[in-house]
């Protein structure tokens, strides 16, 4: 049994489990933010309010990411390199989307008399979300470099390792906003 | 996920950098791959190791200058104004240069030298070397990390040449002071630089830090069970760990700072004057920076001290030709003092009108540490117990490590009580302790492991005479530095004061103080002459010509003298055994590469 385990690990490729490491570490990140949320609210002059309602489209934007990136992985496992690249090329789009969503977000906030320099509770959300969306983007970057390779004509790729790698991400970042929306909703 | 698939790309990896090794002799690296940007992780830790041990020469070299001014707070030397300038008018340091020198002491040492360079140096060269692996999991990734620790140096190198200088509040910076520019000259441009160059450096140990775990839970050679690993590897282990969970949430900390500096926010900012103007900033806690700052600050002193600890107990039991006592133990302490590191954070900040109740939590967690760390010292101890020990400079510092670890951590039972902390708080006690627990301590560690691993790196032994003459003023200075300096912090002296000899009560310690500075210029030059000692050795020092000097059981003693990059020439080695088969069965050591005899039980 021990040495099932063992080689059953050992299966996990390094990049992935580093990746793993990186999202556990990255989760602290947004750990911190979040109790320092808690924290400040517990003061007094915690001024509550209404998150803006874009915020629900970009969850809508995200989730269909997920599911976009999902297929592609499928699709390149199938060798179906032509909707692979289709696919992740509508994924990286919806990001950019979901980013967009957040900017007008942000600027709704503001025209609600919640500028980022306003109440304390207004600059955790900028400052929160804003470092997510960050987080999206490093995705897309991500997904550039993985479609530049896609058209290399030279030099072919048959690993999935780099695209696996990616779509884990992806989903990370979809859940932790999940997570964050949840967070920013009920700790108001 | 397709097992078929990863499994591919596994082999891909590890025997990536093997067949690179079987084509060396075609083609050599260029000295840009080689030794500029090179993905080898025993040239990676080359990289760090020196780039510690520049920034060890100007870290030290900044106490010299502020001790100069607590020994001597009247006199004036002329040759300061020509190295400092407008900082030190008619050779007296500035009240502004000496808080920037005291900020820049402590950043660099704990930051730039006792993190990256020492567990920088020795999880990078030990990790793939002693658990059997060509390379780490993700080579490139390595490379960027000191890349970036680099860039981080460059960043934190050029903030001292600002015009308005370096960031000046205090190593910790803590806001108010540090969040408003108009507060001081050294929260100025220089905070600025100090929080870019420190996000690159989370940057870099985070790569490191994922590197290190994904290597040697994954890339161990066969054979080589967590429990047969050598204590170092389980140290870095620890501390990467440490280091992935705590430094994101210094980033969170750090971007808040930013953000009241420069976006308005007032997240740490309340009801602030400056010049008797009132600041617009509401709501904000300057506490909350210090509950961010502490959660990855308590951390980074095991951070700091864990990996001497691993290397300590390597070097001990090779030393004293006998099995380290209480292997099992020794895990269990460093996962103790791991899962402790991050519940007792809140013991730095008994005096900040901390909820009393809440205090006691902290206080009973922190004297918690006191067990793990006592099972470590006590198997120290019983490791060289009657053991036939070799002096060798390494091991000497490494018996010096549980001396001043004993005698610094005693002192943290002090500090670690609440009640006693609100009259020992920001005194020189919390400096003598802290500088001998892990300041002292640490570099000793580092030493220790300089030693042992010198042949390792570069093929030659350092010289024995000079290390022997630098253990042994290291070791009484740092005691007649730091042990006079519970006294002035008993009687209430203050750390980072510009100048006590304003106060009646502190008068007396004038030339205790002297004598201090005088100490520390006499250590800095012997450092100097280990760096001296150093770089002689890298070039001139005595050949290496046996494969395994020590006689130490572990892996990296089977590669070449000169292992190109994938460490063995041929296969991998198998490991049968655990690291410690020392005085064994007559023997006086067996390898890890030796299968178990018939007529042996395994460890």
């Amino acid at each position: 049994m021990d040495t099932m385990t063992l080689e059953q690990r050992k299966k996990i490729h390094p990049h992935k489990y580093s990746l793993w490491i990186a999202m556990g570490s990255i989760t602290m990140m947004f750990i911190g933010f979040t109790s320092a949320y808690i924290v400040k609210r517990s003061q007094a002059n915690w001024l509550a309010f209404e998150l803006p309602h874009i915020f629900w489209i970009s969850t809508a934007v995200i989730l269909t990411s997920s599911l976009t990136i999902h297929l592609a992985l499928k699709q390149f496992k199938e060798r179906n390199m032509q909707r692979y690249k289709q696919l992740i090329t509508l994924t990286a789009v919806l990001g950019v989307v979901f980013a967009a969503c957040q900017w007008i977000g942000f600027s709704q906030l503001k025209s609600a008399g919640l500028p980022l320099n306003g109440p304390v509770s207004a600059s955790f959300i900028y400052v929160i979300v804003g470092v997510h969306m960050l987080h999206v983007l490093g995705g897309v970057v991500a997904l550039l470099v993985m479609f530049g390779r896609a058209y290399r004509t030279r030099v072919r790729t048959y690993s999935p390792v780099p695209i696996e790698v990616a779509a884990t991400y992806w989903h990370f970042v979809d859940v932790l906003w999940i997570y964050l929306l949840i967070f920013l909703s009920i700790a108001r | 996920m397709s097992n078929e698939a990863t499994l591919h790309s596994q082999q891909e990896v590890m025997h990536g950098a093997h067949d690179h090794h079987d084509h060396e002799h075609h083609h050599e690296d260029s000295f840009i791959s080689k030794y500029v940007f090179s993905m080898d992780h025993k040239m990676i830790a080359k990289q760090f190791l020196i780039t510690g041990i520049v920034w060890a020469i100007i870290g030290a070299f900044f106490s010299v200058l502020f001790r100069l001014q607590l020994g001597f707070p009247d006199a004036t030397f002329p040759w300061l104004e020509s190295i400092l300038g407008h900082w030190a008018k008619g050779g007296r340091i500035s009240a502004e240069a000496y808080y920037a020198l005291v900020t820049m002491h402590g950043t660099i040492l704990v930051f730039f030298v006792l993190t990256a360079g020492l567990s920088g140096t020795f999880s990078n060269l030990l990790i793939p070397l002693q658990v059997g692996a060509r390379d780490m999991a993700s080579p490139f990734m390595n490379c960027l990390s000191y890349w970036f620790f680099f860039l981080a140096s460059l960043v934190m190198m050029a903030s001292l040449f600002v015009q308005t200088g370096p960031a000046s509040g205090g190593w910790t910076m803590y806001p108010p002071l540090s969040a408003l520019g108009d507060a001081s000259i050294g929260s100025k441009i220089g905070v600025d630089l100090w929080l870019t160059s420190m996000a690159l450096f989370v940057v870099s140990q985070l790569l490191g830090g994922l590197n290190y775990i994904s290597t040697l839970l994954n890339m161990r050679t066969k054979g080589m069970a967590m429990t047969k690993m050598p204590l170092t590897i389980w140290s870095f282990f620890f501390t990467a760990v440490l280091g992935v969970l705590s430094f994101p949430v210094l980033l969170s900390g750090f971007i808040l700072l930013l953000m009241d500096r420069h976006a308005g926010t007032s997240f740490y900012l309340s009801d602030i004057f400056i010049a008797g103007k009132a600041l617009a900033n509401e709501g904000g806690s300057a506490i909350l920076y210090q509950h961010l700052f502490w959660f990855l600050g308590h951390p980074e002193v095991y951070i700091i001290i864990l990996p001497a600890m691993g290397m300590v107990s390597e070097v001990l039991a090779v030393s004293s030709r006998k099995p380290i006592f209480g292997y099992l133990a020794m895990i269990g302490s460093l996962f103790a003092i791991c899962i402790l590191a991050f519940l007792v954070w809140a013991h730095h900040m008994f005096v900040t009108g901390l909820n009393p109740f809440l205090g006691a939590f902290f206080v009973l967690l922190t004297l918690l540490i006191a067990v793990p760390s006592a099972i470590k010292v006590f198997n120290w101890i019983t490791t060289i117990w009657k053991g036939n020990i070799n002096f060798t400079p390494a091991s000497l510092f490494s018996i010096g490590f549980v001396s001043t670890f004993i005698s610094g951590g005693l002192t943290g039972i002090w500090l670690g009580n609440s009640s006693i902390d609100i009259h020992l708080h920001d005194t020189m006690f919390v400096i003598a302790h802290f500088h001998i627990v892990m300041g002292v301590s640490a570099f000793f560690g580092m030493f220790a492991g300089i030693y042992h691993w010198f042949p390792k790196m570069y093929g030659r032994f350092m010289n024995n005479t000079i290390g022997y003459i630098h253990f042994w003023v290291t070791m009484i200075g740092a005691y007649l530095i730091f042990w006079p300096m519970h006294y002035e912090g008993m009687a209430g002296m203050p750390r980072r004061y510009y100048d006590v000899s304003g106060w009646a009560s502190f008068k007396q310690f004038g030339g205790l103080n002297e004598f201090i500075t005088i100490v520390v210029i006499l250590v800095f030059a012997v450092q100097l002459l280990f760096v001296f000692n150093f770089f002689y050795s890298i070039f001139k020092g005595r050949k290496m010509t046996n494969q395994n000097p020590w006689n130490a059981t572990t892996l990296e003693w089977t590669t070449p003298i000169h292992a190109g990059h994938g460490n063995w020439p041929g296969e991998i080695p198998e490991v049968y055994r655990w690291a410690y088969d020392y005085s064994k069965d007559g023997r006086d050591f067996i390898p890890q590469t030796e299968p178990i005899g018939p007529n042996e039980s395994a460890h």
